[in-house]
């Protein structure tokens, strides 16, 4: 009898750690977007890319639809390549499209904002491997005042 | 010529225990495979685990409640109570899950293993299970290994749910964050493979560490009532320290390195 106690006690363990796993894969964790899925490798020069990270999200008027998946320096020109991971599922946007880095909220973290182009005859889609042409930096705040600044100071002479 | 022969004995004597510990530590390992062990294990998973289960539960909901607490009245001065979510997961799944996990488990269950074994060896029931040919490595250490390895896990992960409930219970039933938020900011925060899988192989060392000194210092204690109670106290401060150590060490190579 007390065998088949603790028999029983030691299930109601597991059962509450399956409750426990089950709580933390699908309510706290997530699934990564852009690390399981297929995707395929896009580029886009800048010529600042601010504080933007590895593994920060790619977005299309707010729907995630991929992660920058590395970031280096060209050695030749000196300006840094982001390598965008997007998913296989959104593919097909037009080669006019461009990016821009952007901020979430005033101190929130850096994602590139990605602008669908519009499409008429003679505009392939981007393929894998592909740079984008149209690029805008980054907003470095210390940058902006300093031309607020310097703007402000011509006015007064 | 004293102090280099004292130096020398203090050397050899760690060496040689940690020698005994590590042949310990392999006959239990390689004890596990014999199926008659397996009801055994149970019932120790039953006293190593399930007992342990209230003390992990109750510290586990307060440290999340009280994380949620002072995290709010931190983060709502800059009006970013939305990553309280964030803030508590992550600190529990990362860190205090495993961490607090093992100081309590070494003071709740490791306490009792080596006490436990300790008295089966002053009473000479280890000597006469070796008299009837049954192996206690086999009998004794192997059961009470493997439940601490298999239960630890489990607690911490037990514990990590039931911090993030309590930091839901302060933060959104108390203290007013959004409810859509705590769980939404959270969720695309947490790395399944970066923080949970961490945490578990965190726990899974821990486990080792903590169940491996307190059969042990049971297994080697000096078979009389103040042999005993040094043992237990040593257990307790040995895999404290040695939770506390590694998880630093742990840490730095897991996330210390961008």
């Amino acid at each position: 009898m007390n065998k088949y106690k603790s028999e029983v006690l030691v299930g109601m363990f597991v059962v509450l750690t399956i409750g426990a796993v089950m709580l933390l894969a699908l309510k706290v964790a997530n699934q990564s977007v852009g690390g399981d899925g297929d995707t395929y490798t896009l580029y886009a020069k800048f010529d600042n890319i601010g504080g933007l990270k590895a593994r920060s999200s790619v977005k299309v008027g707010g729907v995630n639809v991929g992660r920058v998946s590395s970031i280096t320096l060209d050695q030749e020109d000196f300006t840094p390549v982001v390598e965008l991971s997007i998913l296989k599922s959104y593919d097909g946007f037009p080669e006019t499209s461009s990016v821009s880095i952007l901020t979430s909220g005033l101190l929130g973290e850096q994602y590139v904002g990605f602008q669908p182009g519009f499409s008429f005859d003679g505009v392939a889609n981007l393929k894998d491997g592909d740079y984008l042409q149209d690029t805008k930096s980054a907003l470095v705040l210390e940058d902006l005042i300093g031309q607020f600044l310097f703007s402000r100071g011509k006015d007064e002479e | 010529m004293k102090f280099f022969q004292a130096i020398g004995a203090n050397v050899i004597g760690k060496v040689t225990a940690i020698g005994r510990a590590t042949y310990m530590l392999m006959g239990a390992l390689l004890a596990f495979p014999r199926l008659k062990n397996i009801p055994l294990t149970i019932k120790q998973l039953h006293v190593v685990g399930v007992q342990s289960l209230l003390i992990i539960i109750v510290s586990g909901l307060f440290i999340g409640m009280v994380m949620a607490l002072q995290g709010y009245t931190i983060l709502v001065d800059y009006g970013a109570e939305g990553s309280l979510g964030p803030m508590v997961a992550l600190s529990l799944l990362r860190e205090l899950g495993p961490v607090v996990t093992a100081l309590l488990f070494a003071g709740r269950a490791g306490s009792a293993l080596t006490a436990e074994i300790g008295l089966m060896k002053a009473t000479e029931q280890i000597s006469s299970l070796e008299m009837m040919a049954v192996d206690p490595l086999r009998r004794i250490v192997a059961p009470r290994f493997w439940a601490g390895m298999i239960s630890m896990p489990m607690l911490a992960l037990i514990f990590s749910a039931v911090g993030i409930l309590g930091g839901h219970l302060v933060g959104v039933d108390w203290l007013g964050v959004d409810v859509g938020s705590y769980w939404s900011i959270m969720q695309s925060t947490v790395e399944w493979g970066e923080d949970v899988v961490n945490g578990i192989i965190k726990s899974l060392v821990f486990a080792l560490v903590v169940t491996w000194i307190a059969i042990f210092k049971g297994y080697d204690s000096i078979p009389t009532s103040e042999g005993i109670s040094k043992a237990t106290t040593e257990t307790v401060v040995y895999s404290s320290l040695a939770v506390l150590g590694l998880d630093f060490v742990l840490t730095a190579l897991m996330f210390g390195i961008e």
